[in-house]
């Protein structure tokens, strides 16, 4: 007995690499590529979405892995948020690491990917903040072996989509030996959406401190001002560390540039103050941005 | 390690703790009342080999779908089923023209159209449904349906239903109690005054509606679903049919969760008349957004209360106005306002009472029976308003509550006495002095579990505990004159008995019990009990503990009767009474251990039959001012909640709960200690998640990412510190059903422990993050 419904109009390719899984994209232009399928198959549970092909994309295992370049990580498409949770991967890119484990239950871990979550590019993504901090860039592999890299950022915004037959490949993340901080607020102690999300970076190469906001706005938000002024006060030869106040005043300046007050109104009135839920949220964000910056300076 | 960091660790990883009654299983005697008896099905449903409706399969079965309404309130200008007609695969289509007998159903109050025909009155009401040889053609064909809509404005404050146009014939109120007790003008000199507003929990269960339908070669249909109420089922789906009951049969599958009313005839109805349409058996399984949308809630409630206290805390007067938000139909509306309203002041002497309840329907979600329906709301409130008092009058707030603690012998508001044991103030004196869980402050940090979960954003230096207490009632059976009567039979053939009784297996335990009852009577080891179906006599529906009650109580006569049968020829032969001849381990035996038989040697290859009922002691409605012996029975808990919030976050963690309850008698240690955490769990999910919200009457998160339940994470250490066993002298072995009252008393006690982490009012369930956020202490 089955639910679903006759296979017969339905194929299903399995490429090996990356320029095969292209190569099918290309051939049956209708096929949609899955990896760990946690959003896509909801989708088609729901009957929202009925693809007539699909490309699995989880036998090509140049993407299951990770090799460097240039002081930079080259993240295959389909690590797994459970392989990123791991403590070697962690000792490379930590808040990556974090975003993984915090990522879902179990269940959802081990089969959604590091590429899935940034094509579905839901809000509440939790590798999104992260990327957009250490200023990723993906690797889009498109027909007869063409390669492309565009900024996170740029997808996220809408500004670079991907073309038909093209995949993302990987993501190219810079090593930065240095701390790095992931914190998310959720409604509930079990795994959750976030309703906020923080990711901090700590760049002591270049003396900057790279911050992004996630699950509060349709793609992460960066605190361009917020981060110039934060990196200008710490000593980047000594200690690091900064006062509670610095921390406390990093935190509501990350909030109030996420999360503007209304403008003021077209006749010179005062502009209504923000709803109570909204005042909660930048709040929020104000207490994840001062946590996460005070743990990455600890 | 010191002791109190293997304390800390110890409570971090042991997430459920078992109860201190639980004694080892292997003690003598194995079987009978009072043991740990597994259930009969256990391998099964572990093994995923138990046949849910869901996994039902008939021979050339079509698949059915309902089509639902996209709006809370619109009036319906035209169907066309047409386009889903003509579909390939599409088998019959029906609308509220398609249904032969009454077209209005309802198992407690016949007010709801099977299928919408000029006015839809809720998000998701059935318009119509399909049957169809796929169920994705079901599902489109379903989709193919053109109805045109007038969308009306919806009615969804249930403030405004009283002065709105009547969304239903039978108008906007469904129920008003003005209970009145004792001298209106008495006041307190300390007055304590509190809003408080409850949200719309579903009951969520595991598995989603499912059945199967099949026609039967006499013009009749048999309805296999996961029914709580099969023979109310059955008769109001034969009156919607049009055929007589004894041509529709439900069977009862397994049941996959319930806390509330299951399956929603909504479910079952567009089944049976598609089967009877194309004489073939139709199945169906709902997503779980149909679940959502197709079932009853708890009633949201919207409370306001006025303390009146001496200066030394003893209550004076409790004046409330309670209003329930039922959605647009009856269903459970009038008994939960009643539990309401009589239970509005709590475990608590009051000398003057005035409470206004009403009951109104709105345009949103239906609400309807879930376990603890009317008790779980007012706790909520009235334990906020002892909480106030204790804070106005600078007591303990524990204290101010012993001050007030109901007995037995005690007047409820409603004007009964309370005769059954009530021993509230020894109940919250077990979970006052149990000893606190321990601070974490010796583990390691990173063992540490706190608010916001292991990979959450919580910080210790921004964490408060906080420690509050409940007390919660709640009564048992049906109230105000329901007919609470069951019927049981016990067979007994070649050494093995077997027990028919229509009472539901719903998870509360009921077949276990069943067993265990007939192992103490008849001393036989091996018991059945058969699968339920509306062939057998009629047990009621499964809510408020009435098969612990009454179907056990059936099932204990009825193995009274065949003992009976069986040692009155050898009692008379040795010219004794059949109570000086003991059955045990297959072995009949006298007093006196002279004689000496066995059972099957005594049965001579006969089969004993008993059939027998159980009726609890009448009951009556309340009056005109609320006053009335409305309940058979009440029980009583004592919650302590030690939660951890995040103040800056505002998000909470529970820690522990330790509950002392009053059970009469413990049947089964370890079923009674699931029962108990099973409802902690569920009150912590209303008291911090869930709720099912809406926004204009549309429910708009009908999935369990936005609905978001408890997990195993979020689940406390929950400590059974004490069960009272003193015996209700009225009910069957002295057992009070027991699942009810955790859920009841839990959202309260939880609410009190953020209330004395943060300071906050907290007067608002679920408890929002921004309701728990404080300013740190200077």
């Amino acid at each position: 007995m089955t639910t679903h419904a006759p296979q017969a109009t339905q194929s299903v390719t399995l490429p090996a690499s990356l320029d095969e899984a292209v190569a099918a994209l290309g051939a049956m232009p209708a096929a949609v590529p899955v990896a760990g399928g946690t959003d896509l198959m909801s989708a088609v549970n729901k009957g929202l979405l009925r693809p007539s092909g699909l490309v699995g994309l989880g036998r090509i295992s140049e993407l299951r892995g990770w090799h460097y370049q240039d002081g930079h990580a080259l993240l295959g498409a389909g690590l797994t948020h459970a392989r990123m949770g791991r403590p070697d991967f962690a000792a490379l890119i930590p808040a990556l690491a974090a975003s993984a484990r915090a990522a879902g239950p179990p269940q959802i871990r081990n089969a959604g990917t590091l590429g899935g979550n940034i094509a579905t590019a839901a809000p509440t993504g939790d590798a999104l903040p992260v990327l957009a901090a250490l200023e990723a860039e993906l690797v889009i592999a498109g027909p007869g072996g063409a390669r492309r890299e565009i900024p996170v950022s740029h997808l996220l915004a809408g500004r670079d989509m991907l073309e038909p037959a093209e995949l993302i490949g990987f993501v190219r993340v810079p090593l930065l030996h240095a701390p790095q901080v992931f914190l998310k607020a959720t409604g509930r102690t079990g795994p959750g959406r976030a309703t906020a999300s923080v990711a901090v970076v700590l760049d002591p190469a270049r003396r900057g401190v790279r911050c992004a906001v996630g699950a509060i706005a349709p793609m992460p938000l960066r605190p361009l001002e917020a981060e110039r002024w934060i990196a200008s006060l710490i000593d980047w030869d000594g200690e690091r560390g900064l006062a509670p106040d610095a921390l406390a005043a990093f935190g509501e300046y990350v909030a109030a540039a996420c999360i503007p007050d209304q403008a003021p109104l077209a006749d010179g009135g005062e502009a209504p103050p923000l709803p109570p839920a909204v005042l909660h949220l930048r709040r929020t964000v104000a207490a994840l941005a001062r946590r996460a910056l005070g743990r990455a300076l600890s | 390690m010191s002791n109190d960091a293997a304390t800390a660790a110890n409570a971090t990883s042991t997430r459920i703790t078992t109860p201190p009654v639980v004694g080892p299983d292997t003690e003598p005697p194995a079987f009978g009342l009072g043991v740990s008896l597994p259930p009969a099905d256990v391998r099964a449903k572990t093994e995923g080999t138990f046949p849910y409706a869901a996994d039902l399969w008939a021979e050339g079965l079509l698949w059915a779908a309902v089509l639902r309404s996209p709006h809370p309130h619109a009036r319906i200008l035209s169907i066309d089923t047409s386009a889903a007609v003509e579909m390939p695969g599409v088998r019959a289509v029906v609308t509220h023209e398609d249904v032969p007998g009454e077209s209005v159903y309802g198992r407690r109050v016949v007010d709801r159209p099977v299928f919408a025909s000029d006015l839809v009155r809720h998000h998701g009401e059935p318009i119509a449904a399909v049957a169809a040889d796929h169920p994705d053609t079901a599902r489109l064909a379903a989709a193919a349906i053109a109805v045109e809509y007038e969308v009306l404005e919806p009615v969804t404050d249930p403030e405004k239903a009283f002065a709105a146009e009547p969304l239903h014939p039978d108008g906007n109120l469904i129920r008003h109690i003005p209970l009145r007790y004792g001298d209106p003008d008495a006041t307190g000199e300390i007055i304590v005054e509190g809003l408080y507003r409850i949200g719309r929990q579903d009951p969520a269960p595991i598995g989603a509606e499912a059945g199967l339908a099949v026609p039967r070669p006499d013009g009749g249909v048999e309805i296999y679903t996961a029914s709580t109420d099969p023979h109310t089922d059955r008769d109001l789906a034969a009156a919607c049919f049009g055929l007589e009951p004894d041509r529709v049969k439900v069977v009862v599958t397994g049941v996959p969760g319930a806390t509330g009313d299951r399956e929603e005839p909504g479910f079952q109805l567009p089944l049976g008349l598609l089967a009877l349409r194309t004489g073939c058996p139709v199945k169906l399984a709902a997503t779980r957004e149909e679940s959502f949308l197709g079932h009853a809630h708890r009633h949201p409630t919207l409370l306001r209360y006025r303390h009146h206290a001496d200066a030394e805390g003893r209550l004076v007067k409790v004046e409330a106005q309670i209003l329930l938000d039922a959605g647009p139909y009856a269903d459970a509306s009038s008994e939960s306002l009643a539990a309401a309203v009589a239970f509005a002041c709590g475990p608590y002497v009051v000398p003057h009472a005035f409470i206004e309840g009403w009951a109104v329907r709105t345009n949103n979600p239906p609400s309807g029976h879930v376990r603890g329906e009317g008790a779980m709301q007012v706790c909520a409130a009235y334990e906020g308003q002892m909480d106030k008092l204790a804070a106005k009058l600078g007591i303990d707030p524990a204290e101010l509550r012993l001050r007030n603690a109901l007995s037995t012998g005690d007047i409820l508001p409603t004007g009964q006495t309370v005769t059954c044991p009530a021993p509230v103030a020894e109940l919250l004196d077990s979970v006052r002095d149990f000893p606190l869980p321990a601070l974490p402050k010796d583990a390691p940090e990173d063992d540490w579990l706190l608010p916001g979960g292991p990979e959450g954003a919580g910080e210790p230096g921004a964490v408060r505990r906080g420690v509050g207490y409940a007390l919660g009632m709640v009564h048992m059976l049906g109230a105000e004159g329901a007919d609470e009567v069951s019927t049981a039979t016990v067979r007994v053939h070649d050494g093995i008995a077997t027990v028919i009784c229509a009472a539901v297996e719903t998870g509360q335990g009921f077949s276990t019990l069943a067993r265990q009852v007939v192992q103490e009577t008849l001393g036989i080891e091996e018991v059945h009990v058969a699968s339920v179906d509306t062939d057998q006599p009629p047990a009621g529906p499964a809510a408020h503990g009435r098969h612990t009650w009454v179907s056990a109580g059936a099932v204990e006569r009825a193995a009274k009767m065949v003992r009976t049968q069986l040692l009155q020829p050898l009692a008379h032969k040795f010219g004794m009474s059949t109570e000086l001849l003991q059955i045990s381990g297959g072995k009949i035996t006298s007093y006196d251990g002279v004689l000496s038989t066995t059972v099957t040697e005594e049965m001579h290859g006969k089969e004993l039959w008993a059939t027998a009922q159980c009726r609890p002691h009448p009951t009556e409605p309340l009056d005109e001012s609320g006053q009335g012996d409305a309940f058979v029975g009440l029980a009583f808990c004592a919650i302590r909640a030690v939660v951890d919030v995040d103040i800056e976050l505002g998000s909470v963690r529970v820690v522990e709960m330790a509950i002392a309850q009053d059970v009469g008698r413990v049947l089964n240690p370890s079923q009674l200690a699931t029962r108990i955490e099973a409802g902690i769990t569920q009150g912590i999910g209303a008291a911090l998640t869930e709720n099912l919200r809406s926004a204009r009457g549309l429910i708009r998160h009908p999935d369990l990412t936005g609905y978001a339940l408890p997990t195993a994470l979020d689940a406390p250490d929950i400590r059974i510190v004490k069960l009272i066993e003193e015996r209700d002298v009225v009910a069957p072995f002295g057992a009070k059903p027991a699942s009810a009252i955790p859920v009841v008393t839990s959202p309260a006690a939880v609410a009190a422990a953020v209330r004395a982490a943060t300071g906050r009012p907290i007067n608002r369930l679920p408890i929002r993050p921004q309701a728990a956020v404080a300013a740190p202490k200077s």
